[in-house]
């Protein structure tokens, strides 16, 4: 199953749009009434304090969680419930805060499982390695390699990523979800726990994805300097709701998100 | 020499046993290649335990009873009539609704639980076929259909260094049944699509879900396979004596299998079941005097007990590897 057609959103346009969202769990309300859009071909950060919803909103776009009300436009179809098998082949991908990597694989077979629905031999000629499944398989194979040269991780090929640091556990995670292809990224702290030299390693990278492969990014950071340097757009969350949305000066100088971040004197 | 009659305790288990070994070799062989072939069965046991914990962490407790119902669709279908290869045919069709079965109604409304609630679940799941295949097929011994599945039987023998050692057609055709399944299994875990996303999501189920791979697919898929093994374990172990529900505890004489070769290994379960199999048969022939015979039924726990202490994750299991 394809995506459905993909150029009919230009660059600019809405891509993805939520409205109204809200999810709770019992009676803790993660998310209040949020709406927002994400357009063709920016990079768009959400932040707000911890607890503020940013995980919960990646997930309800990513489909992991169904909020009770509202709904998602994606590429102009509105869902209320999305399933993340719908989303991944829609052409979301995404990384988690707590890297989400199959352990006992190689890297080169964790990018390689981000290829899973792009490929569509029938397994019998898998299992022979012959014919068409074949080159399938080399087709695959370069484009993952393509993936390992730009993040530069061709020495951690065959390791076994659950030995690898966490600042490489992270790229190679990255790695899975560019192996998607993915029209939309969607990245949980991208730069949480690294030093600084593998920060700016990542905002490259980054940078890079949405310049090169013309990919729409949302992500999720603290790092205030880093959210101000990439995002075209930034939204800011606070206990669930939404308290500004524009480009990182406006939300710089937006009173709610000064009180939000530092107090407020009562 | 040290041992001289009346044979100490270490001249009767350290020396003794071997010079027999070596005095009459063909019992030796003998003894070896029957070890062998109920190595093979307990092997492809242990496949069906591993295809599961695999793909989804969770020990099946009833792979025993697969075993069971399997063999017992295939009896009780031909036995109404149904020709033996079209009731072979269907009873993978069984095999299948069953795992649709179980992924529907057993795993799918217990996804995201504690391992231990779905290893309780197989538990339940034991209980069901059990009832439900008596109920169907009732509870008396039958016979497996062997001829009329073409499996050869009748014996070969051949000598060997003065003596004779005989084979079974049937347990050869068994060796080569299971060696066939075990290539095929583990090629399509490490080389296909599916199998690269069957570990992916013994792994991280979220972290597969991001990537599109379908969880409720992927369950289905494995209940299959290991549905599958059972059936072909079923006709093996059914044909070499019988078809009852006598049969189900031999689930349990996989978990030493699966302590020695690893919970995920396909590979250790193979080894680990030949070295069972063929330990458990030289062990009771040599040594089972010593303790009054009978060894064999618990030898293959003591021996998986003691590697235990060695190697904690199996011959082949994966390594514990564990950030803190």
């Amino acid at each position: 199953m394809r995506a459905p057609d993909e150029t009919t959103i230009k660059a600019g346009q809405t891509l993805l749009s939520v409205e109204g969202v809200s999810l709770s769990f019992g009676g803790v309300k993660a998310i209040r009434n949020v709406s927002f859009d994400i357009r063709k071909g920016e990079i768009r950060a959400i932040i707000g304090p911890n607890g503020a919803g940013k995980t919960s909103m990646l997930n309800v776009i990513n489909g992991f969680y169904h909020p009770q009300e509202g709904q998602i436009t994606f590429k102009g179809i509105k869902r209320k419930k999305m399933r993340p098998h719908d989303a991944a082949t829609g052409g979301i991908a995404r990384t988690f805060q707590n890297v989400a990597l199959f352990k006992s694989m190689t890297t080169l077979d964790n990018i390689m499982a981000g290829r899973t629905l792009r490929m569509h031999k029938s397994f019998f000629w898998q299992l022979l390695r012959y014919g068409p499944a074949e080159q399938e398989e080399i087709e695959h194979r370069r484009k993952v390699e393509e993936i390992i040269d730009f993040l530069e991780i061709q020495h951690i090929r065959r390791v076994p990523v659950g030995r690898l640091p966490y600042g490489l556990q992270k790229r190679v995670e990255l790695g899975r979800a560019l192996a998607m292809e993915p029209e939309l990224l969607l990245l949980d702290e991208p730069m949480a726990g690294m030093n600084l030299e593998e920060k700016e390693d990542m905002c490259r990278y980054v940078i890079d994805v949405n310049n090169h492969y013309g990919t729409t990014i949302a992500l999720i950071e603290h790092d205030m300097g880093v959210v101000m340097d990439l995002a075209n757009r930034v939204v800011v969350l606070d206990y669930g709701q939404k308290i500004a949305d524009g480009t990182p000066d406006e939300v710089k100088a937006n009173k709610a998100v000064i009180d939000a971040y530092l107090g407020v004197a009562h | 020499m040290l041992c001289v009659k009346p044979y100490s305790m270490f001249c009767k288990i350290f020396i003794i046993p071997f010079y027999e070994m070596w005095e009459l070799p063909d019992i030796f062989v003998q003894t070896l290649w029957e070890g062998l072939v109920g190595g093979t069965l307990y092997s492809l046991i242990a496949l069906g335990f591993v295809l599961i914990f695999k793909a989804s962490g969770v020990f099946n407790f009833a792979q025993g009873i697969m075993v069971v119902f399997a063999a017992l669709s295939l009896v009780g279908l031909h036995a109404i009539g149904v020709p033996a290869i079209l009731a072979l045919a269907l009873t993978v069709l069984i095999m299948l609704v069953l795992a649709f079965a179980i992924e529907r109604v057993v795993l799918r409304p217990l996804v995201n639980q504690p391992d231990i609630i779905l290893f309780m679940a197989t538990f339940g799941l034991t209980y069901f076929l059990i009832g439900f295949g008596e109920l169907i097929f009732g509870g008396d011994p039958k016979v497996m259909i062997t001829k009329q599945l073409y499996i050869p039987t009748g014996t070969l023998s051949f000598d060997f260094a003065g003596g004779r050692v005989e084979m079974q057609k049937l347990d050869i055709t068994a060796v080569v049944v299971a060696s066939l399944m075990v290539a095929v299994l583990a090629v399509f875990f490490s080389k296909t699509r599916i199998g690269r996303a069957l570990r992916a999501v013994a792994d991280s189920h979220k972290a597969a879900l991001s990537v599109g791979i379908s969880l409720n697919q992927i369950w289905i898929i494995v209940w299959f396979a290991a549905g599958l093994v059972a059936l072909v374990t079923g006709i093996m172990w059914g044909a070499r004596s019988e078809v009852s529900f006598a049969l189900e505890i031999i689930a349990l004489k996989a978990l030493p299998v699966l302590i020695l070769g690893g919970f995920t290994s396909i590979p250790g379960a193979i080894v680990g079941g030949l070295i069972i199999g063929v330990g458990e048969k030289v062990g009771e022939i040599y040594w089972g005097p010593l303790f009054g015979r009978g060894i064999e039924s618990w030898l293959a726990y003591m021996i998986a007990l003691v590697f235990l202490l060695f190697r904690p994750q199996g011959l082949f299991g994966e390594k514990i590897i564990e950030r803190v």
